[in-house]
């Protein structure tokens, strides 16, 4: 019976922890699904070629190419690398040595290639934190990435090094037992696995007990395959969602030209019926069919006015500060940032969240307009979709902009006077300047 | 010399029966900013000299509603493009050229959702179409050989994709074309988008458009090219408030074709 001890722990753990991704899954989706509708699920074929293109392909990562080659390199060692996961979580299961070690010289290759990939993994982790921490680059540099954001980040970096390291110790160990013929570790068709990387540290152990060795390499095995089950849970609390979102993220994403904003519906009907020579103002409503049509009210003050596609995206940012390094507010020391108009959505969106899972009522002393965002913020943006651009996962702070700053004008009339007096030119003489539209062929008579 | 130009109308081509070619959509600028109204002047002296045969709405166009709807007032974007779109459909316009990138973005991409469908362009697609087709001849002239740089638009560039066309014309113009650091698709704005042509800018360090200016200075220029009237008024700011206004000259793509001959 004791022999099936660690495999009992083991299927404990790992059933645990899936639970717990499950339910943080489910309040994810739960969260997201606070959003108004939008309608993302045309276009299939084109949306799985981009996601293809875009989030797997990672195709505009390489903009700024050494971050973006650094990342490709995590990136991929991470997926494959986690084929290496399934034989763990399979010998843990089952107890096995190696399970897939039946596949002789196509073993080695892979794993060989994991050890060259969790090298790889290993220096530009290290790099990445260099980046981050010692050189002083200016999108890491912001004010909204001060505390918890920052240490977030460092913590991610500091996770993988030890995972990485824990890999690498576990497979030398195990090459060390294998070479000694240990129970359990050797076999008869000779040593399972190539270990182009970890043999350099097989000094370490020189002269080491096979009982030593057992421990070490159990303590790596364990650490390691524990240790990739809490990040997998972290990463609801974490920014690293994006390992998981930028998929569906890119998938949902914009497909018009960034230029095309969209035309509110509900306005449309309205306008139509002002403008329409034969309809009565003053008739009731048909079978109260366009009450339903009216929205309680125009534009976003709080989370649930935005839609799902832009929580998910608040979810899926993952900070890395290109959109505000390329925003043209930004570098003008506005205190506009698109990065913290995605970052301040996610907190506030936890935070309603988290009253809904208490079963409060959403408490609406608290915004996501003031309370997070300020008007000042809204007011900078040029519009310019350069921050829609640089985005490596589709994700649009521009469409948070426009929903909010419809709701100043439209709910509360609260835009700078300067824009008002234009807007009742355009009101009054259909041109932003007070010039009379009587006089709009002027020009060609100077 | 703006005696010469024809400007003939939409009410006045129905009065004759006839359709133009292609309307012709000034925008507010176009028709009410001194600076901008030289780049209206230029434009139509091209189309006179081409025999393009078009028409201009006149005191029938309004505001596309362009700073309305960026500045979230849908309820007032939306009376401006269903006023100018019953006006456009009632011309039966099937085709607009306009030289005000906000205005074509509107057009183009907003309107069809309200029942306006037109084939949109931007002038400087359109005269590339005009030397593609042999009706316009461009060459070098006065420019030829010198420093020019050229501002992408956000609305005509990020917002739509178009790069190419404003280059090659003034690729045609054998000039030499220097690329600022934000370009195309990393294009800085000039700062006058999303309605903040008309009101102050929030605190910062600088201004939107002097750090453009600036990014432009760096390339040497002795013209800065520019495809949108807003662009050009804060380009032209910019090159004032750094003392280069001598040395550095602002100019619409259509304008530098128009003076190139000096026609």
């Amino acid at each position: 019976m004791i022999e099936y001890i660690p495999q009992f722990i083991f299927v404990i753990v790992l059933v645990g922890a899936t639970l717990f991704f499950v339910k943080n899954v489910s309040s994810l989706k739960q969260n997201i699904n606070l959003g108004k509708d939008v309608d993302r699920k045309d276009h299939k074929g084109l949306r799985f070629k981009k996601m293809m293109k875009i989030a797997l392909g990672q195709s505009k990562m390489v903009v700024r190419p050494v971050a973006g080659i650094l990342h490709i390199i995590v990136y991929v060692g991470f997926i494959i690398i986690n084929i290496e996961v399934l034989e763990i979580i399979i010998d843990g299961v089952a107890g096995t040595h190696r399970i897939f070690s039946f596949l002789g010289p196509v073993y080695d290759v892979l794993i060989g290639s994991f050890e060259i990939l969790a090298f790889l993994v290993l220096v530009s982790v290290i790099l990445f934190w260099t980046r981050r921490n010692v050189m002083n680059i200016k999108r890491f540099l912001s004010k909204e990435l001060k505390g918890w954001p920052k240490n977030d980040a460092n913590y991610i970096l500091y996770f993988e090094v030890v995972l990485m390291v824990l890999f690498l110790t576990m497979n030398a160990t195990d090459y060390q037992l294998q070479m000694l013929g240990a129970p359990h570790y050797a076999s008869e068709a000779g040593i399972s696995g190539a270990f182009p990387i970890s043999q350099f540290l097989l000094p370490l152990f020189d002269g080491m007990s096979v009982g030593t060795l057992v421990v070490i390499e159990r303590s790596a095995w364990w650490l390691h395959i524990v240790g990739i089950l809490i990040f997998l849970n972290y990463l609801y609390y974490s920014k690293h969602l994006h390992i998981l979102l930028a998929f569906p993220n890119v998938y949902f994403s914009n497909l018009e030209n960034l230029g095309k904003f969209k035309n509110l519906e509900a306005v449309t009907n309205e306008v139509k019926l002002m403008m329409d020579p034969n309809a009565d103002p003053f008739a009731e409503p048909e079978g109260g069919e366009n009450e339903e049509d009216i929205p309680e009210k125009f534009g976003a003050s709080d989370v649930q006015d935005l839609n799902w596609f832009q929580l998910l995206s608040a979810y899926t940012c993952t900070e890395c500060g290109r959109c505000t390094a390329e925003c043209p507010a930004s570098q003008t020391g506005k205190k506009l940032s698109p990065r913290k108009i995605m970052m301040d959505t996610r907190d506030r969106l936890e935070e309603v969240g988290k009253q809904l899972d208490k079963g409060e009522e959403i408490n609406d002393d608290k915004q996501l307009l003031d309370g997070y965002i300020s008007r000042e913020e809204l007011w900078a943006c040029t519009t310019c979709n350069a921050c829609v651009d640089a985005c490596p996962i589709g994700i649009d702070p521009l469409s948070i902009i426009m929903d909010m700053r419809q709701y100043l004008v439209m709910e509360q009339s609260a835009a700078p006077v300067e824009l008002n007096n234009a807007m009742t030119n355009i009101e009054n003489n259909s041109a932003p300047w007070p010039y009379n539209q009587q006089d709009r062929l002027d020009w060609a008579k100077d | 010399m703006s005696e010469s130009l024809n400007v003939p109308t939409m009410a006045s081509y129905l009065a004759e029966g006839k359709q133009p070619e292609v309307l012709f959509w000034v925008g507010c600028a176009g028709s009410f900013d001194d600076r901008a109204k030289k780049i209206t002047k230029a434009f139509v002296k091209i189309l006179n000299n081409t025999k393009v045969d078009f028409a201009v709405l006149g005191t029938e166009e309004g505001c596309t509603g362009d700073p309305a709807k960026r500045a979230g007032n849908e309820f007032l974007f939306q009376m401006q493009a269903m006023t100018n779109i019953e006006v456009l459909n009632g011309y039966d316009v099937q085709k607009i050229v306009t030289a005000c990138p906000h205005c074509f973005n509107t057009l183009k991409n907003e309107y069809p959702g309200l029942g306006g469908n037109y084939e949109v362009i931007h002038h400087t697609q359109f005269l590339k179409q005009l030397l593609n087709e042999g009706r316009l001849k461009v060459e070098g002239g006065k420019f030829k050989g010198k420093r020019i740089t050229y501002h992408d638009p956000c609305y005509l560039g990020r917002a739509n994709g178009e790069y190419e066309a404003p280059r090659d014309l003034l690729r045609k113009l054998e000039v030499e074309l220097i690329e600022m650091k934000s370009c195309k698709s990393k294009g800085l704005c000039c700062g006058a988008g999303g309605a903040q042509m008309f009101k102050d800018a929030e605190k910062g360090d600088k201004e939107v458009n002097i750090h453009r200016t600036e990014q432009a200075v760096e390339t040497k220029p002795e013209v800065i090219a520019a495809g949108c009237p807003f662009c050009n008024t804060m380009m032209t700011d910019g090159v004032k408030n750094k003392e280069k206004q001598d040395e550095i000259e602002v100019l619409d793509v259509v304008e530098m074709i128009a003076n190139a001959d000096d026609l």
